[in-house]
């Protein structure tokens, strides 16, 4: 359970790792060196270092603080450093919290006087600008909320914060979280740690990326079509969308509400898995929230004997052949490919499964999103909140804050929404649209019913360059077509980087999305943590952070 | 008018054994003779038997042509649901809380909040739903109407479209023995369950009142979000099934004593907890087609609803019957209670597009079969059965309707008789005594110091003679005395020369015989005022 104290008996092998101990007793002599960012132990998996296996940062963090090999406010230093350092050539934070260190500091003086630690203690979250925090501004990327902070937290914050975790801050987003590249945010474009001149994905982009750029430990985001798990993948991170439900929706900035999930970011599958353990489950204040009970999800980290040769044996795997089509770059598809071949090792069986509806999700999507989000976006008056442009009649108040508060691509969904709601279209549009939302569903159903798991690429491409798509939102909208179905069943998705292509100074992650039954988060947590334990030959620490290690 | 007084305790020994009928010294029942105004002492918001037309319609074309016409009215009425807490968070609502009181992010509207269903709301629709005679929807759901309001702070109402939760019922009414009584069945085309989304009307003359002319709400108080917004509400739609005022008041009356029989509203009118706004054309008589419809805001009591549509059929009427039907147009108008007629609000231009869909917030409204039928126990006696099984206990109809009225009333009726009384009497005492005293007072039933026990043995005690009937009550009336007065001074005139000589000791000879005569039941004081004033006068 996250709540003992030690980390629990399936994680062990962390626990008992010389490497890391190692790591630790370095780190104590860094730190001493204030000017210099101190670095935690993820930081010495560098590229050439032989295959450094990703692991768990929040219980190597509850280690070191309960060995006491570190304070917590070390690693928060170390972390603010880094953070510091990235964040002129990543800007993936748009706001950064003040009282990180004061937090870092409280935690240190409950370990000093013996108190029990909550699960996420010391942990360093980032936290999607969509996600309304109380102590810091919450724009969800928009003008129409600048300078605005809720007068509550959200319920997935609540609980991180009531386990131990400290809010670093506030993540760069698509506007409303309406795109998938954050250069659609009203403040400012995000890079991609493996590539600045690249985008990160979106429309969580800036969570992404500061989990990539180890500028935090894990991060908050959101999935209505794709927008944890694209940028995931764009990133070289671990993004895991929750069954439609899992999570509380309550102080998530409605974007399209029968899409919309919190997602998590980490570095490693336990990390995103244990992220989710903390901020599941049925809350009062969501009606769509489930009252399934959420399982052990720890219990799903087994370590892997060497010992066992097939530890998957007997899992069915799906690769959804509509993925593969034409329209996918080719050394994705590859990548995907020796992906299936590596759980094929582990000894999976992989079959082609066919989903023929699976290309009218996206114009599905988009209707249904779109119509959602123009009701959404309607309280966004001008008067409450944020920017307020004066004027003398209410109604040219309205339009005035409106048509300056909103960005052109939040205007174009809105009005597609409109428009697919109205009176002799609601029919042809929005209508239809759950129709073909009711035949994915099924088709999907079964489908899992005759695999556990499918798989496909989180996206057709690795990371675009900044720019490129951004005055062609059709291209933009196709780079969803792997994402949005999954949202539209309303399923679990995990996407995790799985190799390369070529691009940037060290090539471009790819990330391989693992589509689950619905609330079977935990299987595709088990299948994903043996597939990155074994994965050979790839370390994701982007060169951005690699580089000013050895500089 | 005779007035009498029940005697209190300490002035009158004979009604030792009904000492429990007053529990405090002080309180006196008043009573005023039984007649049509008696009728209305209980109820607020009856409908008062004159009907004004505006006299610059009022004329004899009108009188003619109003026979060649008629008016089909339909009703939509919103009923204030009492659940304690908004309909879609837990924020407590009362009249009289200031607004913006009891606000939360929920009804607030702030980004990132959700609305969750308080489920009293469902409880208080099926009970309403199975009073009407609905079948209700087992499988319903929540949809947004999207409209841009300066108050509505989601920028639309949660609200049921195209799976209410009951629908295709209907309702019976009596109407007002004043008009001729009678009997009506009106349908019910659908109740849905609703947030009030709090907003502002709009009059062409450019002043803003709010629809439940609450007072709070001032048009520079439109940045803050109205105190109101999220209440719980029920829609209740009528099928057009009125023809006159009076119908339609009489409807909204009934669904009034429905809410409060079902003790899910207060039904209130001028607080705005029973709102009705009455769709109304009129066509020649015989012809299928409706003409075209015009909708009426504004009004806060039956009687405005009765005056507003008799007014409105007048204007149609007239502008028909000079062949100006064209300037009829489908539009709002708003009762104006001062001038007596209606206005125009604003015109519509074809029909609104609110652009309605599923709210993807709030998940499906499930009934069972079983959560149903624990309702449907539950059920009090409704206004009809009662009024009809009174009607079988061979009271008129005046006193049904008057006994049936007040749920209030109609529970201290029927403990009465449950307590053995006549019921003959104890309507009589309810309507009469009772019913004045609480007018005079401006008590209602369960406020006075008078329990149905107590009227049973009281009832009781003057059938069997312990008591007789005009015992019960005090003569006060300085008229009446001063008859028994004169009559008493005048068969003893020996006894008034000796008192006129001096012997004042007499008095109290005199004041027995009146007492006598008036059987125990003069008043003292009054006696012995006019008393005095007989002896002590100058022959
Ligand atoms: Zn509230």
């Amino acid at each position: 359970m996250l709540s003992t104290l030690q980390p629990p008996r399936s994680l062990s092998h962390f626990r008992t790792n010389p490497t890391l101990l190692l790591r630790y007793t370095s780190l104590k002599t860094l730190s001493s060196l204030s000017s210099q960012p101190v670095t935690h132990s993820t930081l010495t998996d560098q590229p050439c270092s032989p295959n450094p296996l990703p692991h768990s940062q929040i219980l190597s963090t509850r280690h070191s603080l309960l060995s006491r090999h570190l304070t917590a406010t070390q690693l928060a230093d170390s972390f603010l450093a880094r953070l510091r350092l990235t964040e002129p050539h990543l800007r993936s934070f748009l706001h950064v919290s003040d009282s990180v260190l004061a937090q870092a500091r409280e935690l240190d003086e409950k370990i000093q006087r013996n108190e029990e630690l909550g699960p996420l203690a010391g942990v360093l979250v980032a936290v999607k600008d969509n996600i309304c925090t109380a102590e810091m501004p919450s724009t969800a990327g928009s003008r129409v909320l600048e300078g605005y902070t809720p007068p509550y937290d959200a319920t997935a914050v609540r609980k991180i914060k009531e386990l131990g975790g400290i809010v670093v801050g506030k993540t760069n987003l698509d506007e409303f979280g309406m795109g998938s590249t954050t250069e659609g945010s009203a403040f400012q474009v995000t890079a991609n740690p493996w590539d600045v001149s690249r985008v990160p994905g979106g429309s969580s982009g800036g969570s992404a990326a500061a989990v990539s750029a180890r500028q935090c430990m894990v991060s908050l985001g959101s999935d209505t079509g794709g927008s944890v798990r694209q940028p995931a993948s764009f990133c070289g991170v671990v993004g895991l969308k929750p069954t439609y439900g899992r999570v509380s929706r309550f102080g998530l900035m409605a974007y399209a509400s029968s899409l919309d999930v919190i997602g998590c970011f980490g570095t490693s599958v336990a990390d995103a898995g244990i992220l989710l353990q903390a901020i599941s489950g049925h809350d009062r204040l969501d009606a769509t929230s489930s009252k399934r009970e959420v399982p052990d999800l720890a219990a799903e980290f087994v370590s892997i004997s060497s010992t066992i040769s097939k530890p998957l044996k007997g899992l069915r795997i799906g690769l959804i052949r509509e993925t593969l089509d034409g329209g996918v770059d080719t050394g994705v598809t590859s990548a995907v490919r020796s992906a299936a071949l590596h759980l094929e090792e582990l000894g999976c069986s992989i079959t082609e499964v066919s989903l023929p509806s699976f290309s009218l999700g996206l114009p599905a999507y988009y209707i249904l999103a779109s119509s959602e989000s123009s009701s959404n976006l309607s309280r966004y008056d001008g008067v409450r909140y944020g920017s307020h442009v004066a004027a003398d009649e209410l109604n040219s108040q309205y339009k005035d804050s409106r048509a300056k508060g909103f960005g052109s691509e939040v205007k174009r969904r809105i009005l597609t929404g409109t428009y697919a709601l109205s009176a002799g279209y609601y029919d042809a549009y929005y209508k239809r649209a759950q129709q073909v939302r009711t035949i994915i569903r099924k088709s999907f159903k079964a489908a899992l019913d005759e695999h556990d798991i499918l798989i496909s690429p989180a996206a057709p491409s690795a990371a675009y360059k900044i720019g490129e798509k951004k005055n062609d939102p059709l291209a933009m909208y196709a780079g969803d077509i792997m994402t949005v179905n999954v949202n539209l069943a309303g399923l679990p998705a995990l996407v995790l980087p799985c190799g390369f292509v070529e691009g940037g100074s060290a090539g471009l992650p790819v990330g391989l999305q693992m589509i689950g039954a619905a609330f079977d988060e935990g299987k595709l947590l088990k299948v994903g943590h043996i597939f990155e334990q074994t994965l050979q030959n790839c370390n994701f620490v982007p060169p951005l952070i690699a580089d000013e290690l050895t500089s | 008018m005779a007035s009498t007084i029940f005697r209190s305790l300490h002035t009158n020994p004979c009604l030792l054994h009904t000492t429990a009928l007053l529990r405090r010294k002080d309180v006196i029942l008043y009573c005023t003779m039984r007649s049509a105004q008696t009728r209305t002492a209980a109820t607020q918001d009856k409908v008062k038997p004159q009907v004004k037309v505006a006299p610059n319609i009022q004329n004899k074309t009108l009188e003619k042509a109003s026979k060649d016409y008629e008016a089909v009215i339909g009703i939509e009425t919103h009923v204030q649901l009492n659940t304690l807490t908004k309909a879609f968070c837990s924020c407590p609502y009362n009249y009289g809380s200031l607004p913006n009181t009891s606000v939360c992010p929920v009804c607030m509207g702030l980004p990132g909040a959700l609305p969750v269903l308080n489920m009293k709301v469902i409880e208080s629709a099926v009970k309403v739903g199975l009073s009407l005679n609905c079948k209700l929807s087992f499988n319903s759901k929540f949809d947004r109407k999207q409209y841009f309001y300066p108050d509505l702070p989601k920028g639309y109402q949660i609200s049921q479209f195209d799976v209410p939760i009951a629908t295709g019922g209907y309702i019976d009414v009596d109407l007002p023995l004043e008009y001729g009584g009678g009997h009506r069945k009106f349908g019910i085309t659908r109740v849905h369950m609703e947030e009030d989304a709090g907003k502002l009307l709009h009059s062409e003359g450019g002043s803003y009142s709010q629809e439940s002319t609450f007072p709070f709400i001032l048009l520079n108080q439109r940045c803050s979000t109205s105190y109101k917004a999220g209440v719980p509400l029920l829609e209740i739609v009528s099928e057009p099934d009125m023809r006159t005022g009076i119908e339609a008041a009489e409807y909204a009356a009934e669904l009034q004593r429905l809410v409060r029989y079902l003790g899910v509203s207060n039904g209130n009118m001028q607080e705005g907890s029973l709102r009705c706004d009455v769709n109304i054309s009129v066509r020649p008589i015989g012809h299928i087609e409706f003409g075209t419809k015009v909708e009426i805001k504004n009004l806060n009591s039956f009687s405005s609803v009765s005056r507003a549509i008799d007014y409105e059929i007048s204007r149609q009427v007239l502008l028909h019957s000079q062949g100006e039907d064209q300037e009829i147009v489908q539009e709002t108008r708003l009762w104006e209670e001062g001038a007596q007629k209606t206005v125009t609000m604003r015109k519509k231009e074809g029909l609104a597009d609110y652009r309605y869909f599923p709210e993807p917030d709030l998940p499906g409204v499930f009934l069972t079969q079983d959560y149903v039928d624990g309702i449907r126990n539950t059920l009090p006696e409704l206004p009809e059965t009662k009024r009809r099984r009174y009607e079988k206990m061979g009271l008129s109809m005046q006193d049904v309707l008057f006994l049936a009225n007040d749920v209030n009333v109609a529970e201290f009726f029927d403990t009465t008789i449950t307590k053995g009384a006549d019921v003959k009497l104890a309507t009589n005492w309810i309507m009469g005594d009772i019913a004045a005293y609480m007018k005079n007072e401006k008590l209602t039933i369960n406020e006075i110091k008078l329990s149905p026990q107590e009227l049973a043995e009281l009832i009781a005690s003057i059938k069997d003679g312990t008591i007789s009937g005009k015992i019960g009550k005090e003569i006060v009336d300085p008229a009446e005395i001063e008859k028994m007065v004169e009559k008493v001074v005048s068969e003893n005139p020996k006894q008034l020369e000796q008192y006129r000589g001096g012997k004042t000791k007499l008095q109290g000879y005199f004041a027995g015989q009146v007492m006598k005569l008036s059987k125990g039941k003069a008043n003292p004081g009054v006696l012995n005022k006019i008393l005095l004033e007989k002896l002590n006068a100058k022959s």
